[in-house]
């Protein structure tokens, strides 16, 4: 019945690049959650009134932020093409996608996680202040606890993102599906291949979206 | 324990530099429950949140149980801080923690171990009145029992002081009353010296020992609750006094009875301590030959006795009359004819 419908799938080649599809992605949401994270926490505490003020600071990372946030994903990855090759020493596979994926989603995430931690109650950081805790006290205890919903839900938005991304990147070689949509599906006119690799994704990206609300809805208790 | 000298707070903003507080004076002593009372923008606020280094005065010095709070930073600040605990207006508990969790933020940050902080914490939780909401998180609770979590976290730590930050300005009149009995018990327990800011005198009357009066920055009267309800000086504080004395229906009430009593003087009496226990109005009747007409009262606790008010008519012949007053006046009780029909 799937060969009459999708006669020119191959489905160990299928899973092969839902595999690398989601290798991509996991490893860049982890590593864009860190720095995301860092960034994000930056840009909070040295806005004006925060615990480390320094326009100077929260300046420079906010354009720098903005700056790679601006760039069309397809251009950051040519961009950055003497960077992947000059870290990894190649061009192909998957992991030459992922200084693209990861520089091109944790300015975007930093901005989600700035957002996030501004919606936190300034009185329950002044009730930590008050205690007489420290500044990293109050990042682990108050800030990310308290902004964790948030945090969770864009991660969330920018794993989706993320897969996205991996397709684009496919296309110049680093594998998984979008790859395997463009040379076989595209270039070959195998439109089962093509439509058979976005399925995939859809169902990729909706278990993303499932388990990011549920966490979400899960730790949100006010 | 508390010494504030000469202590000036200044803003500068686009539109200049605003005085939050000018030249404020204040020793508190051990154990005393100290109120500072003002409107929105007196200054109130800023005074209180520099008694635990969360405002740096621009001028002057505060010591709080023997730390000049005004100039310890970095590690010696936040060791003082765990002995001068706040309070909150809106309670600022942390919604991602349980009513257990919340209370042990602050033994967390000080360090005690995990056996020893679970012991504290159930201690605070029987102090404060919330056994069985142990496991509630903030958004399960009323109002009171927020305040209660709040007030259970700030005594975590043993503080010497306790700031109370609008701490009753959110609830309703019957939480408020069972927060303020609960400061008054723990005052008394604990011998902690409680100092909080509000605009309502009610809770002035109910709790403090002593009161100061803000406005414009400025502390414009000050004194034991009693005397300053006895003696106002300030139009401000007679103003606040009778947000407590005076129900707000007061003065139609009297416009309306001198409409219907042409004749005779309408007397406010105000009772202090002994005498609002003496037969005043007895013996005036038995005395002199007088009418006397009872037309509103009421009498209000504070910490260090009772103090009442009472309207009354009164009417008779003027030399009876003058003489009626006169009896008043040396009751030890205050006169003031409020009009001559």
């Amino acid at each position: 019945m799937l060969e009459t419908l999708l006669p020119n799938v191959n489905w160990e080649k299928m899973i092969e690049a839902t595999n690398e599809t989601l290798y991509m992605t996991a490893i860049s949401v982890v590593i864009t959650f860190i720095l995301g994270l860092i960034l994000g926490l930056l840009l909070f505490l040295t806005a004006k009134g925060n615990i480390w003020e320094n326009i100077v600071v929260n300046k420079v990372i906010g354009s720098v932020v903005n700056v790679f946030r601006s760039i069309p994903f397809i251009i950051l990855i040519v961009l950055l093409i003497p960077f992947t090759r000059a870290i990894l020493g190649t061009m192909i596979g998957e992991n030459a996608a992922l200084p693209a994926l990861i520089i091109g989603a944790a300015p975007f995430y930093a901005r989600m996680v700035e957002i996030g931690l501004r919606e936190i109650d300034k009185g329950v950081i002044e009730a930590a202040k008050s205690m007489g805790a420290k500044t990293s006290t109050i990042i682990v205890k108050v800030l990310i606890p308290e902004s964790m919903p948030a945090l969770v839900s864009g991660i969330t938005v920018t794993a989706i993102a993320l897969v996205s991304y991996t397709a684009m990147a496919g296309v110049i070689g680093a594998g998984g599906l979008g790859n395997l949509a463009f040379l076989e599906g595209f270039q070959r006119s195998r439109n089962d291949v093509t439509f058979m690799a976005t399925i995939i994704i859809l169902i990729i990206v909706f278990i993303i979206q499932f388990i990011g609300d549920s966490i979400t809805s899960k730790l949100d208790k006010r | 324990m508390i010494s504030i000298k000469d202590v000036k707070k200044i803003y500068s903003s686009r539109q200049g530099k605003v005085t939050a507080v000018d030249n404020v004076n204040l020793e508190i002593t051990e154990g005393e429950i100290f109120g500072v009372i003002g409107y929105s923008g007196a200054g109130k606020s800023t005074l209180i949140r520099m008694l635990n280094g969360l405002e740096i005065p621009t001028e002057g010095s505060v010591v709080v149980a023997k730390n000049e709070v005004s100039k310890i930073k970095g590690s010696s600040l936040r060791k003082a801080r765990q002995e001068i605990s706040m309070i909150f207006q809106h309670f600022n508990l942390l919604w991602s923690r349980t009513v257990r969790e919340n209370i042990a933020f602050p033994l967390e940050i000080a360090g005690v171990p995990k056996g020893q902080r679970m012991k504290r914490v159930d201690e605070l939780i029987r102090l404060v009145g919330l056994e069985g909401r142990e496991d509630a998180y903030p958004s399960q609770l009323s109002g009171g029992q927020k305040q209660r979590v709040g007030i259970a976290r700030a005594l975590a730590n043993n503080p010497k002081v306790l700031l109370c930050d609008e701490a009753t300005s959110a609830l309703d009149p019957q939480t408020t009353d069972s927060i303020l009995e609960l400061l008054v018990d723990i005052n008394k327990r604990l011998g902690l010296t409680i100092v909080l800011i509000t605009h309502e005198m009610h809770v002035i009357r109910k709790i403090c020992h002593r009161v100061a009066v803000m406005e414009g920055g400025k502390v414009v009267e000050l004194g034991p609750v009693l005397d300053v309800f006895k003696h106002p000086k300030e139009e401000i504080t007679k103003r606040f006094v009778q947000q407590v004395t005076e129900p707000e229906e007061t003065k139609e009430t009297i416009e309306h009875l001198l409409e219907l009593y042409p004749h005779g003087t309408v007397v406010q009496l105000g009772f202090v301590g002994e005498a609002a226990e003496q037969p005043l109005i007895t013996n005036l009747i038995r005395h002199y030959n007088v009418t006397v007409n009872i037309l509103q009262g009421k009498i209000s606790q504070t910490q260090n006795g009772s103090y009442g008010t009472l309207f009354i008519h009164l009417d008779g012949e003027s030399e009876e009359l003058s003489k009626a007053i006169s009896y008043i006046e040396s009751q030890q009780v205050g006169v003031e004819v409020i009009s001559n029909a």
